[in-house]
Parts: structure tokens; sequence; C-alpha cells
């Protein structure tokens, strides 16, 4: 189980590039028709200087980059069929847009022990950064580990 | 989007309804989102997990809700957004995501308001809840 101890544990920083193509196919999946993230005029006249990326979309740059896109997990002997998603938030301090190259830096910020041991609540956060060092987002998760318990 | 100055506390500025999720759209979504998680798409995982089948990933339902929000907040305006995961989201669920004017407020020279959201499958069960702060 995880304990304290992995508090203030930091993860290999990801690096991921928003491609245009990736981009268009997670629009696609989510039947995303808004203009603003298709063409680049319209994404100019709502105050872009490039074609932005939709909300949620930084989560799925920080995992579709890495490596290990389960490290966390393995390097904290967690069962990937033992983690549910329990929170996730996002905030915004520049625009993200399309060709940047972003920087992810997650660490290991909580670890809750719920209902006397049978979820293990972890809360990760990340900071991005852009390719010219701006801090455009942070980003933060919360996992909840069913663990097994003796019956 | 209302014009930014009649918002006001209490009104609905996002309603949106998805189509069903199929099996489909958690393969698809696996690929767009780089979350190959074998739980939302192989259902022998799933069954040895504990659960009757596999089911939507919480950040596809989140990335619904986040669509409906940007429909009716230009996305230049969001400073935040977060959900708490409250129910797995089963196959075949056909969202509505919702979100209401909670308050208005000052913060970092701008005027901002917050949003309550929710998203619902067809029987009304809650799915996320999530808040939003924009810029006016």
């Amino acid at each position: 189980m995880v304990d304290q101890s992995a508090v203030g544990r930091c993860f290999t920083p990801v690096t991921a590039r928003v491609e245009p193509g990736r981009l268009r196919y997670f629009l696609n999946t989510l039947g995303e028709e808004n203009l603003v993230y298709r063409n680049t005029d319209a994404a100019r006249a709502a105050g872009f200087i490039g074609m932005p990326v939709p909300p949620t979309y930084l989560f799925c740059l920080e995992m579709m980059d890495v490596d290990d896109p389960f490290e966390m997990f393995t390097a904290l002997g967690i069962d990937l069929a033992r983690v549910l998603h329990g929170e996730q938030s996002f905030v915004y301090h520049a625009p993200v847009l399309v060709g940047d190259t972003l920087t992810f830096r997650p660490s290991l910020t909580s670890v809750t022990e719920k209902k006397g041991g049978a979820m293990t609540l972890i809360g990760i956060r990340c900071e991005v950064t852009n390719q010219d060092g701006v801090h455009v987002a942070d980003t933060a998760r919360t996992i909840v580990v069913r663990n097994e318990v003796a019956s | 989007m209302t014009a930014p100055g009649d918002i006001k506390a209490g009104d609905r500025l996002v309603h949106k309804v998805f189509p069903p999720i199929t099996r489909h759209t958690l393969a698809l979504y696996r690929g767009a989102s780089g979350d190959h998680n074998p739980i939302h798409v192989d259902i022998d995982f799933a069954k040895a997990a504990g659960f009757p089948d596999v089911f939507a990933h919480g950040m596809l339902v989140m990335a619904y809700l986040g669509q409906a929000l940007t429909d009716a907040v230009p996305p230049s305006r969001l400073r935040s957004f977060s959900t708490r995961f409250v129910a797995i989201t089963q196959l075949g669920a056909k969202l509505t995501c919702e979100g209401t004017v909670t308050e208005l407020f000052a913060e970092d020279g701008e005027r901002r308001a917050r949003l309550a959201l929710t998203t619902r499958d067809e029987r009304g069960e809650v799915k996320l809840e999530g808040r939003a702060v924009v810029a006016l």
C-alpha cells in the first residue's frame, strides 16, 4: 500500500508537442465541431494567435508522449486494475496552441487513506510550461486505489 | 454566450446533450487520449478487475463537459476547470452537461463568474460534478 513516504516524490518530466493531426483525431472522437479548434481564422477571431486546444487536452498530452504512461503506478507498486480517477483540475495561465512543445513536471502531493484503508487517494500535481518557458497551466488529479481488503 | 454584462447568478449558461457512448467511442478515445488503461476497452480485463463490463474513461466524460463549456464560453475566457468523478459512466450512457452561474466576483483585475457544472446520464444519475471560473 502507498504510504506517506511517497509524498514529495517527483516523476520523469514529460515533453509533448501539440501535433495538429493527433488533435484532429481527438476532436473527431468527441464530435467537437467548434471552429475555434479547427480553423485558424476562427481561432484568431476568438483572440488566439494560433489554434488552441480543448480544456482537457493537457491531460492527454501528458500521457501520449511519455515513455511509460504508468510509471507512477509501477514505481509505487499499484495494480492498474485497482485504479480509478477521482478528481481532475486545470488552472489555465496562458494559451496552449497547436505547434507548442510543453513540458509536464508531475509530483506526488498527498496520500490519504479512506474507508478504513479500503481506498487510498493519491494526489498528483503537475506544472506545465511551454517552449518559451511560459508557465501555461497547472493540473491536479486524484487517483483512487481500491485496496485489497481481507474479508 | 449571453452578453457578459447581463450574466447573473442563477443563469444556466451551459447545456448540451451527447450521443450514447459506444464501445467504438471508447476505442477511439483510447487512441485519441493516450490513456491505454485496458479497463476501458478489454472486457476480460474489466471483469477480472471486478467490473461487469468496460466503462467510460472519466476524462472522456470530462472532455464532453469541456466541450459543452466552451460552446458557451470562449476558450480564451476559461480560467480554471475541475471535476469530481462521482460515479462510473456505463456503456450506452447518453450524457447531458449543464452549467449554472453561482457567483460573480473580481480577481486578478477582471470580472469573473464561477459556474457549477454537472454531467448526468439519461436516468438523471450524476456522473461528474465540476466547477469552472470564466472571465466576463
